[in-house]
């Protein structure tokens, strides 16, 4: 599993540090989305796409 | 058994809801309706990067076509819903056709408020839809003067995005300050600073008595204290009404607010309703509630699939907690919870004059919201407090 980000679309909710805390972090300077880990781990997944499905910009998607 | 699920309103709540269903193990059929002809888009772009050119529209669509065929869902796009019989378990579309359900989820959004004095005036426009941002665009483009009605999210957005795209901008807003209903007026009038550093006037305090038109183009607008604002376009944010006329005679219990539901999201049995059009029972608040706020469609969506699939006796009190932002030229507010004009205001990070603050909202020693400029990851340690400030005693 790849997390990709778009950073573009970022809000800054932070819904998904929520989500996968292990996964995702906010800047310090404007909260847009930061990845702590590009590949997790099998057992995150379902955390991830709670956060794919939370985001309010759409700015998370997964490749396989 | 719930074999067949019809979603109708194929935006960000219906489409969280039709993803979250199929996450959460659904295999039946799923169809999701929508009005529009697009495929499922974002809204809050519309104000911002699809006004203003930087995305191009297809930029906004909620997810890309080998995502949503992923879904193995139904998309019926262009066909709106026209009537509920809830008894048969039966909605019609305007096609003419019908589909029956064993689950139906009411996602209908709202539709954006107009003013009787602007019917047939070309030149003034509502934001709403993705069409609405395109027909916007094509007339802020030629440098237009521009009178935005209503300072709230919608109003602030476009007058900052017309500014930069070059048109000659002022607000009115009736109330004593821009946003003063999601951050009180304090706070509210550096919405109206921000704005006049970039040139835009905004008059707070007086409301809009008519459009004047000629030729059948709005030519100005006219306040209530008899000043007459020249306008070459004119913008509407005067708020929205939910898009409950397709369940009038449904016999489901349609206010002003919208669906009316209970905790669990659930309008009549098998009937729930998530996002902009749904009103529920928030058990912490103890008040019936309804939010037309981004991360509700997506968190209200989440939350019907999870009942739907626990069944009735399963279902769980949806408690969320509110959550809006903005972004107006290079200003980015956040915002949680539900904080009331006369609240208390206490800054707790930064200050007022650097335009990088946290203000934490109170009522009888309650906190109900936390508001950050240029703070995002600031706010996060006000989040707790704020749940804990909505959440029952005891619970």
């Amino acid at each position: 599993m790849k997390v990709l980000i778009d950073q573009d679309r970022c809000c800054g909710a932070g819904s998904c540090v929520l989500a996968a805390p292990e996964v995702f972090d906010q800047r310090e300077e404007d909260g847009i989305v930061a990845l702590l880990d590009p590949t997790p781990d099998e057992s995150q997944r379902a955390l991830v796409d709670d956060a794919v499905s939370r985001c309010p910009a759409a700015a998370i998607s997964v490749v396989e | 058994m719930l074999r067949q699920v019809v979603v109708v309103g194929a935006s960000a709540a219906g489409l969280t809801t039709v993803e979250a269903l199929r996450r959460g193990g659904f295999e039946g059929k799923v169809m999701l309706v929508g009005a529009e002809p697009h495929l499922p888009y974002d809204r809050p772009p519309l104000s911002k990067q699809v006004l203003a050119g930087d995305w191009a529209p297809e930029r906004a669509r909620l997810r890309a076509e080998d995502h949503l065929d992923g879904l193995d869902v139904e998309l019926v796009l262009g066909n709106a819903a026209t009537s509920l019989d809830p008894v048969r378990a039966r909605v019609e579309l305007a096609d003419g056709s019908g589909v029956d359900y064993d689950a139906l989820v009411i996602a209908t959004g709202v539709s954006a408020r107009t003013l009787p004095s602007a019917e047939g005036l070309a030149g003034v426009h509502v934001l709403r839809t993705l069409d609405d941002a395109l027909a916007l665009r094509a007339e802020l483009l030629t440098g237009p003067r521009v009178v935005v009605v209503g300072a709230g999210l919608i109003g602030c957005e476009v007058a900052a995005t017309a500014r930069k795209l070059g048109a000659e901008v002022t607000i009115v807003e009736p109330l004593e300050a821009p946003m003063v209903r999601v951050m009180g007026a304090r706070i509210g009038g550096l919405i109206s600073q921000v704005h006049a550093d970039h040139g835009v006037p905004v008059r707070t305090g007086v409301g809009v008595a008519s459009l004047a038109g000629s030729m059948g183009r709005v030519t100005a607008v006219l306040l209530a204290d008899g000043t007459k604002l020249p306008a070459d376009v004119v913008v509407l944010g005067i708020g929205a009404n939910p898009a409950v006329g397709w369940l009038q005679g449904s016999g489901l219990n349609i206010s002003a607010a919208g669906v009316e539901c209970d905790a669990t999201c659930q309008a009549v049995p098998g009937v729930y309703a998530a996002g902009d059009v749904a009103s529920w029972t928030h058990e912490g608040l103890g008040a019936q509630l309804r939010l037309e706020h981004r991360t509700n469609a997506t968190e209200q969506g989440i939350a019907v699939a999870k009942n739907l699939l626990a069944g009735p006796d399963n279902a769980q009190p949806y408690l969320p907690l509110p959550y809006f932002w903005t972004d107006q030229y290079d200003l980015k507010i956040q915002g949680f919870g539900l904080p009331a004009a006369q609240d208390e205001v206490e800054v707790v990070e930064g200050d007022l004059e650097s335009r990088k603050f946290v203000a934490l909202y109170r009522r009888a020693g309650r906190v109900t919201g936390a508001v950050g400029w240029n703070s995002a990851r600031a706010m996060r340690p006000y989040r707790q407090q704020v749940i804990d400030g909505m959440t029952p005693a005891g619970a």
